[in-house]
């Protein structure tokens, strides 16, 4: 199949830019309807309190104002679901409701809607509204939340613990770290981030009521598992109810998969009042209302030989929550995280121990990577501490302990009965070594060092799991997903040729419209012209579980895929049928049926598709149209992996940070894009590099959020970086007939620790052996102050 | 993120728009850089805007005799690409080209951001720096007031109500030699602390020397310290440690926040002076 060979696999631009470029794409916010009514939501300036009492009155009667309401109003609403209750999370659920009641965990929780005929208006009204509140004391720190005498946020969580949680095997653990050479103990804080997508939320809620139907537009990566949590969880009504429509996604980065209090309140007002009812987040908003990610405490203990091989790896985690439970909450420092602390080493005995908390924070769920950037972090960082302990090359330590090629499937033990799939991780490296020229880069280093200039160099030789996930796995008892992670498509090739495939995953950047028609116009053999992908409306396409986890070519794609196939078997029994040949003398090449050596006589994919369609003669048996549905799920999940090289200069005089060279090797399995895995690596470095050295949510000891804007919130500028120096292995997993692994997160997970690891290098010439991100001039200069810098 | 309500009134000439401004509540509108954020933040709440963005008497960059006049509504654009500014007072093209983005460089102007007197911004250190007068007209009349008589305190200047800037005027650095550098806050790109040196130099002694800082206090400060050290210096190294000490050990009042401590920005102070004279002597 050498056509498909090249259209799969090949740089292509994206289908979905012209609109995109030209402001021509439809936003949430460029939707209006006829009466169309605005709502601005009052939030909690404070962090933990009792509301006493909430008088709207004045509000209400404001000029322009239609309706206002607070918490009490909407007791008959389910609150939000937990979906994710990992961890053996019983009975101390805690998640939003619409509007809090009578309580809140943490500031900017809604407690009362002004929906009005403007938006001004709304803005307005929302200063007549007047709250009695009590404030109580509050604790934003989650090992702190854990001690005895800690503010308590839930009667039915003691100690403010939401999960515990445990992987691997402790006895074990604890005996091999006291057989080892060497033990190192170190704590570190992977600290809260803002997603930050250039879209903030919104979601437009239209009730009919003489159907009792809903149709809602909203901002998610998710259309179908939102419309299934607000009616059977939250409205308790059948999901047939509501159709719910993803228009063009501004970005998600994970903060757009879950269910927010917002979607259901638009979908309330409504039915209540009988017209459309529109409400966009301000950026303001995004940042106290819209989930955070990471926030992590750590402790490791990590055990080796001295010859650099590592034996055990303790991690105690305390995994801040915020002040209620998200969507998925608990099972991204659980799963996603504690499962890969292995990374890409043979580690005989681990151990982690997860407590996710409550504390006075917004809440904290799946941000890009989602749990693999805070495992990868720990382990990279560990790998770097053994080597200095032991004073050997941080890359002679990861050689030491590499899986090799030979031992894939590889059963880290702690992944509960999944295998890496494939791997080849010591040719990533050495292919980033070389780009690096790394004996000539420890010279410069060295000559520099005596010129008072500081140098470092940081690795990261990372694997993730994508493509989640088989519904066997995450679906056990115990894992807490309750529920299964399969995906689907629907192929028609209609009467002129031209296909339309309808996925239940969605895309907010991602590319699908392109990658998605490559696969089929590969497969099928047409032109990629003549694809056309609909996504993101629960109207007409199957269910899928949405966009995340780097899931949707490894799955979703597979999905396609498998349709693809029988879509052509059929076509291949109607060709035959056509050239009156036997079906088992007939192939499918290049977008023609033939019989086997006489391509001459052929019919194509178009003429067959017409036949089909027209059906006036079809062999026996035969149902009209070429027209498949596939439900895929994998079995297993995907394990991207790759070496990231960092290399900084640091200025002893300011603390400044420069990155000098970035060097990244992915291998994400087959590319079906180059261009576009090109773009989500890039993109992915540059956030992963911005938790490092620029990005971190801080809130004081009261909750309140000290960076709430773009001023204080430091996300990062295209000019801090330097060229990317980018390129591939390619290892095809053996678990989809693709060989497609995920390209979606790599850069995120991979980035963050070389580049600590690189400042750590740099300034190892005061003794600094580690320092918490993100590593800003201010803290390094307070170090160097404090070691004779 | 979204403003209160207020009035929208567009001035006819400069003496309209001091009559307009003159009212309580009223608030001039130019580049807008600065206001509209607060007004989305309802930080500020004026009653009515008085929008002198079409007034030709506040445009145009000049030079007569040994100084150059610059229009209170030149943009950061403008500025920064003017030839006349960067022959005659090209610390102030660089700052200016320094301010935010492309799309605040373009609408932002000069005399906007020297009445809205943020400290971290970067034109009013180097207005400073340079000995620039503003030119200001309110009902009681023209007045002209120099730049360390402007700036008062944090977002506080000597303007009085109902008065604006209609140009800024900075007298030709000559043969003198200049520089502005800053630590921008990688946020907002505000000055985390920006200096600001003039020098004259003449055989291979410093002169004369005018260093302003900024970002580090409540306003844009001159340090006399600072610049004391560097006269009669040759500027080399040790001199440039000992005006970094001297300036570091001056400034008062020195401002921290979650991004960087006040010891911190103090320290930076000096680090910046160096950079910025060794800058300058290019």
């Amino acid at each position: 199949m050498a056509a498909a060979e090249k259209i799969i696999g090949s740089r292509i631009k994206r289908r979905e830019d012209p609109r995109l470029i030209t402001g021509e794409a439809k936003y949430l916010e460029d939707i209006q309807l006829p009466g169309l009514l605005h709502a601005a939501i009052l939030r909690s300036p404070h962090a933990h309190a009792k509301i006493k009492s909430i008088d709207t009155s004045k509000a209400a009667k404001h000029p322009g104002v239609v309706a206002v309401y607070a918490g009490k109003d909407f007791a008959d609403v389910n609150p939000m679901p937990c979906a994710w209750q990992a961890g053996k999370v019983k009975n101390n659920v805690n998640t939003p409701r619409v509007l809090e009641i009578d309580r809140v965990t943490f500031t900017g929780a809604g407690i009362a809607v002004v929906v009005a005929e403007d938006r001004y208006t709304a803005q307005d009204a929302l200063e007549l509204i007047h709250v009695d509140y009590e404030v109580l004391p509050a604790v934003v720190d989650a090992e702190k939340a854990t001690k005895s005498g800690a503010p308590q946020l839930h009667e039915n969580a003691p100690n403010n613990i939401a999960v515990e949680w445990t992987c691997g095997t402790q006895d074990a653990t604890d005996r091999a770290l006291k057989e080892a050479d060497v033990v190192v103990k170190q704590r570190m804080i992977n600290q809260r981030l803002i997603p930050t997508p250039m879209e903030t939320r919104g979601c437009i809620a239209q009730y009919q009521a003489a159907t009792e139907e809903w149709t809602v537009w909203m901002t998610s990566q998710a259309p179908h598992v939102m419309r299934l949590l607000m009616t059977a969880f939250v409205f308790g009504v059948p999901e047939t109810k509501m159709r719910v429509i993803s228009p063009q996604v501004g970005g998600g980065f994970g903060a757009k998969i879950f269910l927010y209090p917002e979607y259901c309140l638009m979908a309330a007002l409504s039915r209540k009042i009988g017209r459309p009812v529109k409400w966009m987040e301000t950026r303001s908003e995004n940042y106290i209302a819209t989930t955070h990610g990471r926030d992590h405490i750590t402790e490791i203990e990590v055990g080796a030989k001295r010859d650099g091989t590592i034996t055990a790896l303790k991690v105690n985690t305390y995994a801040n929550l915020g002040g209620v439970l998200s969507t998925i909450a608990p099972g991204i420092p659980t799963t996603l995280y504690g499962r890969m602390l292995s990374g890409t080493y043979r580690i005989p005995n681990i151990f982690c121990h997860v407590y996710g908390v409550y504390t006075n924070t917004g809440m904290v769920d799946a941000y890009r990577g989602a749990g693999r950037p805070e495992a990868t972090y720990v382990i990279e960082r560990a790998v770097d501490l053994v080597a200095h302990e032991l004073g050997l090359d941080p890359v002679a330590v990861r050689r030491k302990n590499f899986i090799p090629p030979e031992a894939f499937p590889y059963d880290p033990v702690i992944l509960n009965g999944l295998k890496y799939d494939s791997g080849q991780y010591e040719k990533a490296l050495d292919l980033a070594l070389k780009m690096l020229g790394y004996e000539n880069f420890r010279k410069e280093q060295a000559e520099a060092r005596k010129q008072g200039r500081y140098l470092g160099v940081g690795f990261s030789s990372y694997v993730e799991i994508c493509g989640v996930a088989p519904s066997a796995w995450i679906g056990l008892p115990g894992e807490g997903w309750g529920a299964g992670l399969w995906e689907s498509a629907n192929v028609r090739v209609h009467l002129t040729g031209k296909v339309v495939v309808t996925t239940g995953s969605q895309s907010h950047g991602q590319g699908h419209e392109t990658s998605v028609a490559q696969v089929v116009a590969g497969e099928l053999g047409i032109s990629v012209d003549d694809v056309i992908v609909q996504h993101s409306d629960t109207l007409g396409t199957p269910f899928g579980y949405g966009t995340y986890g780097s899931r949707s070519t490894a799955v979703g794609t597979v999905a396609v895929y498998n349709s693809l196939q029988k879509i052509k078997e059929k076509a291949k029994l109607l060709g035959a049928h056509m050239l009156e040949a036997a079906p088992e003398d007939v192939v499918y090449e290049d977008g023609k049926v033939f019989v086997k050596g006489s391509p001459d006589q052929s019919k194509t994919i178009q003429e067959i598709a017409g036949a089909a369609a027209l059906a006036y003669s079809l062999p026996a048996g035969m149902e009209p149209f070429l027209d498949n549905t596939s439900y895929y799920d994998p079995p297993n999940c995907t394990f991207p992996f790759g070496t990231h090289i960092c290399v900084v200069e640091v200025d002893k005089e300011s603390g400044e940070v420069k990155i000098k060279r970035y060097i990244a090797i992915d291998d994400v399995g087959k590319v079906i894009n180059p261009m576009i895995v090109e773009g989500q690596v890039h993109g992915g470095i540059v956030q992963g590099v911005a938790q490092a050295l620029w990005e971190g949510a801080v809130y004081d000891d009261n909750g309140q959020l000290l960076t709430g804007s773009l001023m204080d919130y430091a996300i990062p500028k295209a000019d801090f970086f330097p060229t990317f120096e980018t390129d591939r292995t390619e290892t095809p997993t053996p678990v989809n007939p693709l060989g497609v692994k995920g390209a979606g997160e790599t850069g995120t997970i991979a980035s963050t620790p070389a580049v600590v690891n690189a400042v750590v290098d740099a300034l190892a010439p005061f003794g600094v052996k580690h320092m918490d991100m993100p590593v800003t001039p201010p803290k390094i200069w307070r170090v160097l102050q404090g070691n004779g810098g | 993120m979204y403003p209160s309500n207020f009035d929208y009134q567009r001035a006819a000439s400069v003496a309209d728009a001091i009559q307009k401004g003159s009212s309580d509540g009223a608030k001039f509108l130019a580049g807008g850089h600065s206001l509209l954020p607060a007004l989305k933040l309802r930080l500020n709440e004026p009653e009515s805007l008085v929008d002198i963005g079409r007034l030709d008497a506040l445009k145009g960059i000049s030079v007569s005799g040994s100084s150059v006049k610059i229009g209170a509504l030149s943009t950061h654009a403008q500025i920064a690409t003017s030839a006349d500014v960067k022959k005659h007072a090209p610390a102030l093209a660089s700052a200016c080209g320094q301010v935010g983005d492309p799309a605040v460089r373009n609408r932002g102007t000069l005399g906007g951001n020297l009445a809205h007197a943020d400290p971290a911004s970067d034109p009013p250190t180097v207005v400073l720096a340079l000995g620039g007068k503003l030119h200001l007209q309110g009902s009681g009349g023209n007045r002209v007031v120099a730049a360390e008589d402007f700036f008062l305190d944090l977002f506080t200047t000597d303007l009085n109500p109902g008065e604006l800037i209609t140009a800024v005027e900075i007298p030709s650095i000559g043969q003198a030699k200049s520089a502005y550098v800053k630590m921008a806050h990688p946020a907002s790109r505000y000055a985390v602390v920006g200096v600001c040196v003039v020098l004259e130099v003449s055989g291979g002694k410093c002169s004369k020397a005018r260093v302003a800082v900024g970002g580090a206090t409540p306003k844009a400060t001159l340090s006399a310290a600072a610049a004391n050290v560097l006269v009669g210096s040759s500027l080399d190294a040790a001199a440039l440690d000992a005006a970094a000490k001297a300036l570091t050990s001056d400034l008062s009042d020195v401002m921290g926040d979650v991004y960087a401590p006040e010891d911190y920005r103090r320290a930076m102070a000096g680090v910046y002076l160096k950079r910025a004279v060794r800058a300058a002597l290019g």
